[in-house]
């Protein structure tokens, strides 16, 4: 049989595909993302040179401040990048499959803006903790992709109903998002106004660490079921010829992907873009691999650390959050790419 | 015809109506008497004259525009979901008008309008140039040029808005989420003249519009070149958005549902699905700024934000309903 790109690794009776470019691509990626993340340790406002770092992050070295602002401030800010960036890169990979569309993200579904709505309202009616908005984003994020789930389950009508129905709800939300920024006190829309941009800023580990659980358990579940979704590109009535359970499929890779995203949104805010351009990348350098998950998940993780340091870098006289950041490169460079193809 | 003319009275009693509801109920006596025997000492007459009926003048000419527009942009892409907001021509507007708070300190309605206008029009070139309209025909191209500068213009807005005095963002936040509040003739009068002009134009384009939507090969056949067309429709569509946005701020879905309404009347025909779409939008328009102004009385809730709240239930209500799906 002809496995095209692909290699099987067996033992007794278990057997495993996989595809040496895309392993080789993910290696270089991970690769980049160390070398990036001890770059980042190393710079802010206070210089802590590789060999402290190295010593303080291997635990030899745990009092002192250049110890607290590496250990407390720099890498939860680092982690929270890269994992942010991980989630949202295998989330918008499954968009993308299950839609049968590049542009697919899940924002279509209504979900970034449900999430906003979430946050928003904890923080024009509560003055909530950071955690609690994490939370509320979460929960408003999976709340308004089940809505829209239950909406476009009746009659079935694959993935373009799914997108459709989260368009309406969608635009729906954002309604009540402009009615609770223009409503509420100024202060705190504000503060509103700065969630609402996606920053990295001040990360703590407690944000951190329900991310990182959610992106280490659900990536190799995703992982799993990559080939069956590969499957399901080619329309509902071949895959269930070939044996595989569509709709549940669909459902659990959707779950996978929402749970991802609301995670990766409740600790950063919206992040643009990377859910589009991490996939698309991925599979524009592995051409023949079908459902690149890893690749884009290092993708994605390198994106946004790259743009986090880019911002700390830049000698800019104003803030720029990180979720715009990511915004204005990735539009420019679909704007570059448009203009190529003449 | 029929149902035009319908319409049209529609139109008329909802505007009448419309004039009367606000912070200060009117009766109708004083709405008359405003018209036919006005006095410029009395408050109402004055209120009357320069704030109600140039508001509701306002509405219809937007929402007949917004209606339009969607309409051809749905001809145009071939898409039943293409809305006027993609082409990025809201984004420009909205980009210039923050830029003229946070640079200039601008609070004028008026002075909004042609920074809007402004804004939308580079935008609106932009996404023409980049989208290659000129180079031939492809409406993907032509949406993703808009989708990609939307987000780069929205992303520098955020950065402003993020990076200035709140006194900027307390303005630019009311004026972001669409609303006919304050605006008077020195808005009305050139954004109708715009309008108007352009309205017309697309009038005449109908035929052409539904030869094009045989195909071009077809169209070529029946004398149509479908470069011109699709040209000149990519040009309305920017102008009639851009001007709208300019005029009351970002005002989405209108555009896109007020089509899918027509045509479940009409049929796919562009010389009745047009007026019928302009109709439909004028009067969905009206109606949610009149509702904007009962529900939150003696205040008010923008008309961008009561179209969206009504229009968003009503798309996933359509499209469970019919079936509009086309895998």
């Amino acid at each position: 049989m002809n496995h095209g790109r692909y290699r099987v690794w067996h033992w007794r009776s278990w057997s495993v595909r996989y595809a040496p470019p895309a392993l080789l691509l993910a290696a270089l990626l991970m690769v980049l993302l160390l070398v990036m993340a001890a770059y980042g340790l190393t710079v802010g406002s206070m210089r802590v040179p590789l060999a402290d770092v190295v010593a303080i992050v291997m635990g030899h070295d745990e009092s002192g401040l250049s110890a607290r602002i590496v250990l407390d401030i720099r890498l939860p800010r680092i982690l929270a990048a890269i994992f942010v960036g991980a989630a949202l890169g295998v989330s918008g990979a499954i968009f993308q499959s299950i839609s049968r569309n590049p542009l697919g993200s899940p924002d279509l579904i209504g979900f970034t803006t449900g999430a906003a709505t979430g946050a928003l309202t904890l923080i024009l009616f509560f003055s909530p903790s950071v955690l609690q908005i994490t939370l509320a984003a979460t929960v408003g994020g999976l709340a308004t992709a089940l809505i829209v789930y239950l909406f476009a389950l009746k009659g079935g009508g694959g993935g373009y109903r799914l997108i459709l129905i989260g368009l309406g709800v969608g635009s729906t939300l954002s309604a009540v998002n402009g009615l609770l920024l223009v409503r509420g006190d100024l202060d705190d829309a504000l503060w509103a106004n700065i969630w609402l941009a996606g920053s990295l800023n001040g990360r703590t580990w407690s944000q951190v660490w329900p991310l990182m659980l959610g992106v280490v358990v659900l990536v190799p579940v995703v992982c799993f079921g990559a080939r069956a979704l590969t499957l399901l590109e080619m329309g509902d009535d071949i895959a269930r010829q070939l044996g595989v359970p569509t709709e549940r499929l669909r459902l659990g890779m959707i779950m996978c992907a929402v749970i991802l995203a609301a995670l990766a949104t409740g600790t950063a805010g919206p992040i643009a873009f990377i859910a589009l351009a991490a996939p698309q990348l991925s599979r524009s350098l592995l051409p023949g691999v079908a459902l690149p998950v890893l690749c884009s998940a290092c993708m994605g993780a390198g994106l946004l650390l790259l743009a986090d340091l880019l911002i700390q870098a830049l000698p800019l006289a104003v803030s720029v959050p990180v979720g715009r950041m990511t915004g204005i490169v990735g539009g420019l460079y679909l704007l570059w790419l448009l203009t190529r193809q003449r | 015809m029929l149902l035009l003319v319908l319409g049209l009275t529609l139109l008329f009693l909802l505007s009448l109506a419309s004039i009367t509801v606000g912070s200060r109920g009117l009766p109708l006596a004083t709405v008359a008497d405003a018209f036919f025997s006005f006095d410029p000492a009395r408050n109402e007459h004055l209120l009357l004259r320069h704030l109600r009926l140039p508001r509701a003048l306002l509405a219809v000419v937007v929402g007949g525009a917004l209606g339009m527009a969607g309409a051809v942009m749905q001809a145009l892409t071939r898409n039943p979901l293409a809305d006027p907001g993609l082409l990025g021509v809201n984004a420009g507007a909205t980009l210039a008008i923050v830029v003229a708070i946070a640079a200039w300190g601008i609070t004028d309605m008026s002075d909004y309008m042609w920074f809007g206008l402004l804004g939308a029009a580079v935008a609106g070139a932009a996404v023409y140039l980049l989208g290659g309209v000129r180079s031939g025909l492809n409406p993907v191209r032509l949406v993703l040029a808009g989708a990609a500068l939307s987000v780069v213009l929205l992303a520098l807005t955020q950065i402003i808005t993020v990076n200035s005095d709140e006194v900027i963002f307390d303005q630019f936040r009311h004026w972001a989420v669409g609303s006919l509040q304050g605006r008077s003739y020195d808005v009305l009068v050139p954004a109708a003249i715009l309008i108007l002009i352009t309205l017309g134009c697309g009038l005449v384009l109908c035929r052409a519009l539904d030869a094009l939507s045989l195909g071009d090969d077809v169209a070529k056949a029946l004398g149509v070149s479908p470069r011109r067309v699709w040209c000149a429709c990519a040009a309305v569509v920017i102008i009639l958005s851009g001007v709208a946005t300019a005029a009351v701020g970002p005002v989405s879905f209108i555009g896109l549902a007020a089509p899918h309404l027509a045509r479940l009347w009409v049929g796919p025909e562009h010389r009745r699905l047009l007026p019928l779409s302009m109709l439909i939008s004028a009067l969905l328009m009206l109606s949610a700024d009149t509702l904007g102004r009962m529900v939150a009385h003696p205040d008010e809730v923008g008309v961008g934000i009561m179209v969206a709240l009504i229009g968003g239930p009503f798309f996933v209500v359509l499209v469970r309903r019919w079936r509009l799906v086309r895998p």
